[in-house]
């Protein structure tokens, strides 16, 4: 994968999608607890509507969600 | 697995063939097939749907992967067995380039190809028979669900792994990456073959590989087929990249739906995680599916962006015709299942309905 070689975590934000994790990490609760991961590579929502949260379940895409910057208002094209 | 039941004049002269204990009639058995086969092949209707085509592809493709009861494993690498799978591909590939909408080719590249690849799968309106799961299906028809996806679900994930040396780089490490979480990540409980097995028993169905083969309409071995087709032609290779990206890419939501329907239906985590797990694994594999996989080998080697936007087409194209049969049969009130030699073997539920 494209990551920096040495980096102990990596993490890829997809285009209207949410944030692909690998490497060695936690993902804890507010209290500290540990948020069991059940796989090596997770998805992060990002767009707010999973199910699943913290994990991405898919729903960006019904949703429209998109990470793009909104086009400029009021100006001509 | 066992050999499946003949469905016309090819399968039972292809199992004559397999099963021939005389050295002395093979040539006559080969013989037979040849001509059967190519009348078959030329006199077909729609190859998709041919019962005796697909079956008979689906017996000789599965000496690639389990074997055949009582078939010497040598005759996978038979040149006339190879010459009938041959025969019958190249109609079948030919159907499918003919048939396949292709939208317009994005330029190779990641970020360009990715964003065709979920274009194309978002805009997919095919028979939704997950909603139909999610809040209409009876309990037969649950279990008529799970023996149809039976078929690849039992071996998920084989068919890509052939492509695995056939890539290189970025996209051989996508492949992988994905392939290992269907796999279970080195637990065996967790790979999704497995997760599959375990809710077939929930449901007092048999959940060995193949057990219902012979009630499985023409549609679900071709998207089977088509898949083994994809994977073991080296050619072939942006096909099956595309493939599993379409399929990864039309999974979570739908699982969700399924997971949704056998909750309804008052089934437990025993029969549900397959489908949960499912919801959280594929949103994961679809960006690496869509992005470094399909995306990268195009930038490795941008000749195969047509074939890989054909593969994720022909996924959507053929799982579309299968869920169709579903739907068409279940909102008649029937059954999409062909009538077997016996009753589907019914186990008795194995305790997870509540």
């Amino acid at each position: 994968m494209p990551a920096g070689p040495d980096a102990a975590v990596s993490i890829t934000a997809c285009p209207n999608g949410p944030l692909l994790v690998r490497g060695t990490f936690e993902i804890l609760t507010p209290a500290g607890e540990v948020i069991p991961a059940r796989r090596k590579t997770v998805a992060l929502c990002r767009c707010g509507i999973s199910t699943l949260k913290p994990f991405c379940d898919g729903s960006h895409k019904a949703a429209g969600f998109t990470t793009e910057p909104e086009a400029p208002t009021g100006e001509p094209a | 697995m066992k050999r499946p039941e003949p469905r016309g004049p090819v399968c039972s002269a292809l199992g004559a063939l397999l099963t021939n204990r005389e050295p002395d009639a093979e040539p006559g058995l080969i013989g037979v097939l040849r001509d059967r086969a190519g009348a078959a092949i030329r006199d077909t209707d729609d190859i998709l749907l041919d019962e005796d085509l697909q079956a008979a592809l689906y017996t000789a493709y599965e000496l690639r992967y389990s074997g055949l009861e009582g078939v010497d494993d040598a005759w996978e690498w038979n040149a006339d067995v190879l010459a009938l799978c041959t025969a019958i591909e190249s109609r079948f590939e030919q159907a499918l380039r003919d048939r396949v909408p292709m939208p317009p080719l994005p330029a190779p590249g990641i970020d360009t190809v990715a964003a065709a690849l979920f274009e194309l799968t978002g805009a997919d309106t095919g028979p939704s028979v997950s909603r139909y799961l999610a809040k209409k299906a009876t309990d037969d028809q649950a279990r008529e669900f799970l023996i149809h996806r039976s078929v690849y679900q039992l071996k998920e994930a084989d068919p890509h792994s052939w492509a695995i040396p056939r890539l290189r780089g970025r996209a051989k490490a996508a492949l992988v990456e994905i392939q290992a979480d269907e796999y279970g990540g080195g637990r065996l409980a967790h790979m999704h073959s497995e997760l599959f097995a375990r809710t077939m028993r929930g449901l007092g169905l048999d959940d060995t590989h193949g057990g219902y083969v012979d009630l499985v309409p023409a549609i679900v071995l071709a998207s089977s087929n088509m898949m083994t087709m994809f994977g073991t032609h080296r050619r072939l290779r942006g096909a099956i990249a595309g493939h599993l990206a379409a399929f990864e890419m039309t999974s979570s939501l739908p699982n969700r739906q399924y997971g949704n329907g056998f909750r309804r239906l008052g089934y437990d985590q025993s029969v549900t995680f397959y489908f949960d797990e499912h919801v959280e694994a594929d949103a994961v594999h679809e960006q690496i599916a869509a992005r470094d996989l399909a995306g990268g080998l195009t930038e490795d080697e941008p000749a195969l962006v047509a074939d890989v936007v054909f593969g994720a087409s022909a996924c959507l194209f053929v799982d579309s015709l299968a869920g169709a049969a579903l739907l068409t049969a279940w909102t008649a009130g029937e059954s999409a299942l062909r009538p077997g030699p016996e009753p589907a073997p019914a186990l008795g539920p194995a305790g997870a309905r509540s």
